[in-house]
């Protein structure tokens, strides 16, 4: 059995989103929602947008919210290049309704000419601001 | 010899442009640090955004990939980012220079993405294309910026309409060494591997999910932005720092002037008041 804790790295283009010891993280990849815990395979997997969630050592699980990038995963570190990354104190609540609103109602419209893909990731990114404050 | 108004005049002239210069010293000075510290938060995201996807490269030897692969289009898409405002020194005129002096590029051939109002200007009295104008994201680099231009760019290349992209930039070294950079975005080229990273290349076994080609899909559109984002947020680093040294400059060429004029001013009035005195002694003269 490996060690019980490892390195996290969150880095955006702007700054340094957080850095510590971790035992677990979990997050949206385009493979579908993961947890990495130490001791896992080398791999880069590509972020969704969604929630992450990262269990500290000293007990306390914190999250945020994250919408696109990669992470690459070593057995003892784990570093996560986010374009974009924000905690709940970040998030406005009513742009991220009023959003999830608008990109709902361009799926629902089905016009050929939207940018079916934008809109759902547009979508996607609505729904996880909300989550992490709920 | 010039009159005492005339010599006054002037010194009160280079005095008053004395004080804009040290004021815009200052304020680029206090620009500068910012910027610096901006471009320093931002530079461990692309060392690590660089490293990974050369190390994806590395790997998957001589893969046909449409962000890799050599194009017949001779177009040129060439991203210039300069500044909007002048008095910085060679700043704009040196990332110009790059391109109006390139060995090999025909004017033709090359399509100027401009940001920054300075070298879209110059550029287009050349007889350049200037196809785009994102000259207001200079004041302000953000990442959603580089995103959306990267996006274009991207579009336009798998559409076939451009050949290559480059990125023309100021690579910010230190406060006083900004260095004019031509950079090739795409196709992606792969750097020469050094001894030290083929080592750390060989030891991890990097696996990747979704696979390789599918994840260069999605990286490489990132890595472009980054390369965007970094070039701009180096670019307005330098800017500031030249603008900080030529207004350095020109503050201490005032200060040497007005001491030259200073000087001039205490002979002319010397001589004027010799010459009264001659004039006096030869008028009392006479009448005695």
């Amino acid at each position: 059995m490996a060690e019980s804790s490892f390195e996290l790295k969150i880095i955006t283009p702007d700054r340094v989103f957080y850095e510590g010891t971790i035992d677990m993280l979990e997050m949206n990849t385009t493979e579908g929602e993961i947890g990495v815990l130490p001791g896992h395979i080398p791999m880069t997997v590509i972020i969704k947008p969604g929630v992450v969630k990262i269990y500290e050592t000293n007990g306390e699980t914190k999250e945020a919210a994250m919408h696109a990038g990669f992470v690459e995963i070593l057995p003892d570190k784990v570093t996560v290049l986010a374009e974009i990354a924000e905690w709940p104190g970040e998030i406005d609540i009513a742009r991220a309704e009023a959003a999830r609103a608008r990109a709902e109602a361009r799926l629902q419209e089905k016009n050929p000419e939207m940018d079916m893909a934008r809109a759902e990731i547009a979508l996607l990114r609505a729904i996880a601001r909300i989550s992490v404050l709920k | 010899m010039a009159s005492m108004r005339d010599i006054k005049r002037r010194k009160s002239s280079v005095q008053s442009t004395q004080q804009i210069t040290k004021a815009m010293k200052l304020v680029s000075t206090v620009k500068l640090q910012r910027a610096r510290a901006a471009a320093e938060r931002s530079k461990t995201y692309f060392e690590h955004m660089y490293k990974t996807v050369q190390s994806i490269l590395a790997k998957t030897g001589d893969m046909k990939h449409k962000y890799l692969q050599e194009s017949e289009n001779p177009k040129k898409a060439v991203i210039v980012i300069t500044s909007n405002r002048g008095l910085a020194g060679g700043y704009n005129s040196n990332i110009i220079k790059l391109i109006t002096r390139h060995e090999t590029w025909k004017q033709e051939d090359v399509v100027v993405y401009a940001i920054g109002s300075k070298g879209r200007d110059a550029l287009a009295r050349s007889g350049y294309e200037v196809k785009e104008d994102w000259s207001d994201i200079v004041e302000e680099p953000a990442y959603a910026d580089a995103m959306v231009l990267t996006e274009r760019l991207l579009k336009s290349f798998e559409e076939g309409e451009i050949g290559e992209i480059y990125l023309a930039y100021t690579a910010f070294k230190s406060t006083v060494t900004h260095v004019p950079t031509l950079l090739k975005l795409l196709p992606v080229a792969k750097a020469e591997a050094s001894e030290e990273e083929q080592e750390v290349t060989d030891n991890v076994l990097m696996n990747f999910e979704p696979e390789e080609e599918a994840a260069l899909d999605l990286l490489i559109p990132k890595y472009i932005t980054s390369l965007i984002y970094g070039g701009l947020v180096e670019a307005v680093a330098s800017e500031n720092g030249a603008r900080m040294q030529a207004m350095d400059s020109a503050t201490s060429n005032a200060e040497e002037m007005i001491s030259d004029l200073t000087l001039k001013y205490n002979r002319a009035r010397q001589s004027s008041i010799t010459q009264e005195l001659t004039e006096i002694i030869a008028g009392a003269e006479a009448i005695s």
